[in-house]
């Protein structure tokens, strides 16, 4: 058995008063935080990401879905539980060697595309280059590569205002081709973007997949796009997974009422009139 | 209630500081004098009607508008036209020396405020401080330190002058979008590349209005400046009102406004060329 890409185990992030978390330094001592008024956005999680794979993590708004992508590169602090990513293990790293990681490693897409709006479309997608010290002659040539790539040839030039939404977002995705980086993690990249131009790009995320094989943890709120995009998908309410599968299996056997009723809110293509039949009936 | 006074102490620090240090601040005013001489030679080089064309030709490269330009510049011909212009330049001379210094001085410690929060809370008192404090009080240990002349004014207009750039430096950087900011760790930003690469570049607007800011505040205190000894359009104000010559008084004061409109059309307009589309 290969390897996984993603392995996290036992991960907990708790938010809280200051006075309240200091005392929080091992999973026993955790219920009684919660009871004191902290809040676990990641619960107890542990799950695996297989390389090459499309794992989406789908959950409303306040699931803690965006602190576990950023747990992963440590944006954000976790407060118990081992992340190890493409080999590493990232919560052991130090200042230096979680800088090399995440320089490295992996690279992040994000809703709001974290464009640096000062810098062209081309220094935005060779800003991971620059970082890591490649001189510029090199990097302008990954980045045009990369960007010819992402459908955005003959826009190098222009500032990220000067584009739409989703080729802003291309941009992003460039950025993140641009480090070489196997695995990507993409913050609901497409959650801004008008419906149809949404579905383009997730296209656009499968053409290039199919070129690419990376490993991405893709978190999304929409379980269209989810069903759309993952090999696998987990199903995330209050800090932890309710189901984890493949879409099919979540689709044909919700594990428990919540994942049900979200299967059964959206319309999805081929299982239309069903539900529409579900809800006449009830 | 028992009376509790620290005066004794300062004057204490003030005599130690000159008997110990006495060295060490004439170096530092003779590096102020220096630039200052040097600023001003510059200055008083410049035929008047070369600063009035310069000050044209930078007016419009930087806005395009030639009314504005014209004005800026018929403005710099009205303080000629009043006899007052050998007075301007040394007035400007000190007014450009100190915002020279400020800014050296002023960015450095915003950026260490925006970055440590330590340092944030130890300079807002003394910020505080700097602007309310009134000039006279630091004015006569000023003179004792440094004597009469151009530096002890160059160093009060700094004192009064530098706290809105470093207002401004600060409060730029805590501005920047904390949505760039994270997407530039997440590649791997170290804390300087931080803020080499998005925190000091996205914040420039607010750094330029600091420096606009600050040579405005420096060219309010020329008057004051003037009563420690530094010559300049400041002491014709101070005759007039000694002599109770309300139209010479008057004078001098138009001259210090069109200093000012001039100063602060350039700034402005220089601070607007690095504003980038899509920054709030």
């Amino acid at each position: 058995m290969t390897t996984p890409a993603i392995r996290v185990s036992h991960l907990w992030k708790l938010f809280g008063p200051e006075r309240i978390l200091r005392t929080c330094d091992r999973p026993e001592t955790f219920p009684e935080a919660l009871k004191a008024g902290a809040v676990a956005a990641v619960r107890d999680l542990s799950f695996t990401v297989a390389p090459g794979e499309i794992f989406v993590v789908m959950g409303l708004s306040g699931s803690g879905k965006s602190t576990l992508i950023r747990s992963l590169l440590r944006l954000i602090e976790p407060t118990w539980g081992r992340v190890e990513v493409g080999g590493v293990d990232v919560t052991a790293l130090d200042g230096p060697g979680l800088t090399h990681f995440r320089r490295t490693k992996v690279a992040m897409i994000f809703q709001h595309y974290g464009l640096l709006p000062h810098k062209t479309v081309l220094e935005n997608v060779a800003f991971g280059l620059k970082l890591r010290g490649v001189p510029p002659a090199e990097r302008r040539a990954k980045a045009l590569e990369v960007l010819a790539r992402v459908g955005l040839k003959g826009w190098e030039e222009k500032l990220p205002s000067a584009l739409s939404g989703g080729m802003q977002q291309r941009v992003g995705i460039a950025r993140a081709l641009a480090t070489d980086a196997d695995i990507l993690l993409m913050d609901e990249p497409f959650s801004g973007l008008d419906p149809l131009i949404r579905t383009d790009m997730q296209n656009e995320l499968l053409r290039l997949q199919a070129e690419m094989r990376k490993t991405i943890l893709f978190v999304t709120h929409d379980l269209r796009e989810a069903v759309r995009l993952g090999d696998r998908m987990a199903v995330m309410r209050s800090g932890s997974f309710v189901q984890v599968g493949t879409p099919d299996e979540i689709l044909a056997h919700p594990a428990n009422e919540y994942v049900a009723r979200f299967v059964h809110a959206q319309d999805l293509p081929g299982r239309k009139k069903q539900t529409q039949r579900e809800k006449v009936v009830s | 209630m028992p009376e509790f006074h620290v005066a004794g102490w300062i004057d204490a620090f003030v005599d130690w500081l000159l008997l110990s240090y006495g060295a060490l601040f004439d170096g530092i005013s003779a590096g102020i004098l220096a630039l200052l001489l040097r600023i001003q030679a510059g200055l008083e080089w410049l035929p008047w009607w070369a600063a009035v064309a310069i000050t044209i030709l930078a007016a419009y490269s930087l806005t395009r508008r030639p009314g504005l330009s014209l004005i800026l510049g018929s403005l710099l011909v009205m303080v000629v036209a009043l006899g007052l212009w050998p007075l301007a330049v040394e007035t400007l001379a000190v007014v450009i020396a100190s915002v020279v210094l400020a800014l050296l001085l002023g960015i450095p410690v915003g950026v260490l405020m925006a970055e440590s929060r330590w340092a944030n809370a130890a300079l807002q008192p003394v910020l505080d401080a700097m602007q309310t404090m009134p000039s006279f009080v630091y004015l006569i240990p000023a003179m004792m330190l440094f004597g009469l002349g151009k530096v002890p004014a160059v160093l009060a207009t700094l004192i009064y002058s530098t706290p809105p750039v470093i207002r401004l430096t600060n409060l730029g950087i805590r501005q920047v979008s904390p949505e760039v900011q994270e997407a530039a760790l997440a590649y791997g930003a170290t804390r300087w590349q931080l803020l080499k690469e998005v925190r000091l570049p996205l914040a420039m607007p607010s750094i330029l209005a600091g420096v606009n800011q600050t040579t405005m505040m420096a060219l309010s205190m020329v008057v004051i400046a003037s009563m420690i000894g530094a010559r300049g359009v400041g002491e014709e104000v101070l005759l007039a009102i000694n002599r109770i010559d309300v139209g010479r008084g008057f004078e001098a004061g138009l001259a210090i406004v069109a200093l000012a409109i001039v100063m602060d059309r350039l700034t402005q307009a220089f601070a607007r060329r690095w504003e980038t589309p899509g920054v709030p």
